[in-house]
């Protein structure tokens, strides 16, 4: 219930030490490290990529030059879905949305003269995240570095694709193990790598509430848990490396509560359900990204403004990373300047107004406590209606979460158009829509470009080579082997993503969507 | 009484992003027509094939992808090729305005930013739907 005033008789129900306590210990709702900002601030990681590898390596570059510390790579839509550029129904989509990634040869042009050991690198990538992670891990060692010094994210997050993003290919079992191969394979060979980024983001975006948004996260992360340990993994050598990503939208101190209460419900979960004994596997590490939903295409520029404040609640929510959104992605990929005012958003909260130097200046506040708890007892709500359902799978098939986002969504339309909530430059303040500000436009010429060094790439590679390595990962899929090793040793000769997709569309099938 | 209009919603490109789709597609429900979604990641010829089959009056064309200077040319050519009924088209989703013109030069009727209400979209098919 909404309030104008909190007082100390908001606080009746929370207990400092179960549910407040002290930043970098359990129940971790005040942050995951002791000193959070105050020794290190947040890492400034700014999602990009569009067009060719060599074109966003010129993006990553500037961006590190601008003083991002951070990668974090956006690949384009064929790239997510398993498509070569050469295929047809790729038309009009090659670098687009990202980055348009074919084979190893577009992976060494992207971070070419970036040195991967020093920087972590974050990439949105699910149903192929096995075989881009692949061309990750072969670049490292071709380099010739250690994969222990290799740091990043892949965001491998399957269930919310089903949900919300769209992106998935194969049914949800054999996706599923593919994760599991990514989180064996990492557990033993690259500690530093945060194997899944359970993301709430896409489920906000796609129309939900705070409280589902995170209702609907943490339950798939229970699924991911559950997964893992019925593989035969034990909690502790997985629970460390999975990480969480959100969306920060305008509800400024609703998503404060949201990021502290995230904390608190992870902790209590991975400890009183999994039974986890190590510290490291109940600090719920996350991403965010201010909500791309919230930015409007009238009066562009305030937009940056909304970001400013989304950013803010981030922050004073303890998040470990940034994406600031710029102005211009209600209208299409940003334009450099737009980037550039976006991180220096960032970069002025971070350098010029001390919030950093107090660790969760708004702990012990009557509204934001008595917030926090709230959402908590709303999202174990939600768990409960999941678990009754028998679990986040099971309430994905039957269409309930999907229709609790519609509804949501459409609620917060229909909220939208009576002006129940307003939205400046929309429903308020509005004036005639013109767009005068710069766009980018990504040259047409780069799907033909990508084509055409497919086709050399494919010439100048061993074929031989390349056929040997993709019937050993079709052994390895026929046999329920860790697919991690073949599908590195396809990539090393060049295979393409298509051609490692295509062998597991065949074994594991096509999903196809449910319209509820 | 007429027969309801009848709407086709679909979702060309390989985004997922059905948001807006499928609020449109339930508001124009809400406002008397018959709707039907088509889920994502449909080709032109499914599109125009589904247009066909149904015997729509509208299609509406939602596309966040960045892909629609060339969907939806080749969506209006395939729809082209019957001639047998005129279907008005809309579409929504990440355009910039630039790109309107060689839009509706194809056939494209109206484009809907985001922030349209459906109000203004379901007054602009019933204005606009037959009087082609």
């Amino acid at each position: 219930m909404k309030k104008d005033i909190y007082s100390p008789s908001d606080l009746e129900s929370v207990d400092f030490d179960k549910d407040i306590g002290y930043p970098g210990k359990t129940p971790y709702t005040r942050g995951v490290y002791p000193s959070m900002y105050s020794k290190q601030l947040w890492t400034m990681r700014q999602y990009a990529g569009y067009g060719t590898s060599i074109e966003t390596n010129k993006r990553f570059k500037y961006l590190l030059e601008q003083g991002q510390t951070g990668l974090s790579v956006a690949f384009d839509l064929p790239t997510q879905l398993g498509y070569d550029s050469d295929n047809s129904l790729c038309k009009g989509e090659v670098g687009k949305v990202g980055v348009s990634i074919d084979t190893l040869a577009d992976i060494e042009d992207l971070f070419r003269d970036i040195p991967i050991e020093k920087i972590s690198t974050s990439m949105t990538i699910n149903s192929t995240a096995i075989i881009v992670l692949a061309m990750y891990i072969a670049l490292a060692e071709k380099r010739g570095l250690p994969l222990e010094s290799i740091r990043g994210t892949t965001q491998n997050d399957i269930l919310k694709e089903y949900v919300a993003r769209g992106t998935y290919i194969y049914p949800p079992k054999s996706s599923l193990k593919l994760i599991l191969d990514i989180f064996q394979y990492c557990s033993s060979n690259m500690p530093k790598w945060n194997t899944i980024s359970i993301s709430g983001y896409h489920i906000r975006e796609a129309g939900s509430n705070a409280v589902q948004e995170l209702a609907f996260t943490l339950a798939n992360g229970i699924e991911y848990v559950k997964l893992a340990l019925a593989s035969g993994l034990k909690i502790d050598d997985f629970a460390p490396r999975l990480s969480f990503f959100f969306s920060s939208s305008m509800d400024f101190f609703e998503e404060i509560a949201k990021f502290r209460a995230a904390r608190w419900l992870w902790s209590d979960i991975i400890t009183n359900r999994f039974h986890s004994k190590s510290d490291k596997s109940k600090r719920l590490r996350f991403h965010t990204q201010t909500s791309g939903a919230s930015l409007t295409a009238q009066q562009p520029e305030n937009n940056i403004v909304r970001v400013t404040l989304e950013a803010l609640s981030a922050v004073l929510g303890g998040t470990q990373s940034l994406h600031t959104n710029s102005y211009d992605e209600a209208l299409s990929l940003p334009t450099e300047k737009a980037v550039k005012i976006a991180l220096r958003t960032q970069q002025m909260i971070g350098y010029e107004t001390n919030i950093p130097s107090t660790v969760d200046p708004l702990g012990g506040s009557y509204f934001i406590e008595n917030k926090t708890k709230e959402i908590c007892t709303e999202v174990e709500k939600y768990l409960d209606i999941i678990e009754k359902q028998g679990g986040m799978v099971k309430a994905i098939e039957s269409g309930y979460i999907q229709k609790e986002i519609q509804d949501n969504a459409y609620m917060l339309h229909e909220n939208l158009h009576s002006k129940i909530d307003k939205q400046v430059g929309v429903n308020c303040f509005t004036e005639e829509n013109n767009q005068d500000i710069k766009l980018l436009k990504v040259d047409p010429k780069n799907e033909v470009q990508q084509v055409e060094k497919l086709n050399k790439v494919k010439q100048d590679r061993n074929n031989q080579k390349v056929e040997i390595c993709l019937a050993n990962i079709k052994t390895a899929v026929k046999a329920n082997d860790n697919l991690m090793q073949p599908i590195i040793d396809a990539v090393k000769e060049y295979a393409t993503l298509e051609e490692i997709a295509n062998i597991l569309r065949k074994e594991y099938g096509e999903y196809t969507e449910s319209i509820f | 009484m007429s027969k309801p209009i009848r709407v086709l919603i679909a979702k060309p490109g390989l985004d997922g992003h059905d948001r807006g789709a499928k609020i449109i597609a339930r508001g124009l429900k809400d406002a008397g027509m018959e709707v039907i979604y088509t889920g994502i990641k449909q080709t032109p010829e499914k599109i125009a094939r589904t247009a066909l089959q149904e015997d729509i009056d509208v299609l509406g064309l939602s596309i966040l992808s960045g892909a629609h200077n060339y969907l939806f040319p080749e969506i209006m050519r395939l729809l082209n090729e019957n001639k047998d009924k005129e279907v008005l088209v809309i579409a929504g989703g990440i355009i910039p305005l630039s790109d309107y013109p060689a839009l509706k030069e194809a056939g494209i009727s109206e484009i809907f930013p985001p922030g349209s209400s459906i109000e203004e979209i379901a007054s602009f098919i019933k204005n606009n739907v037959h009087s082609k």
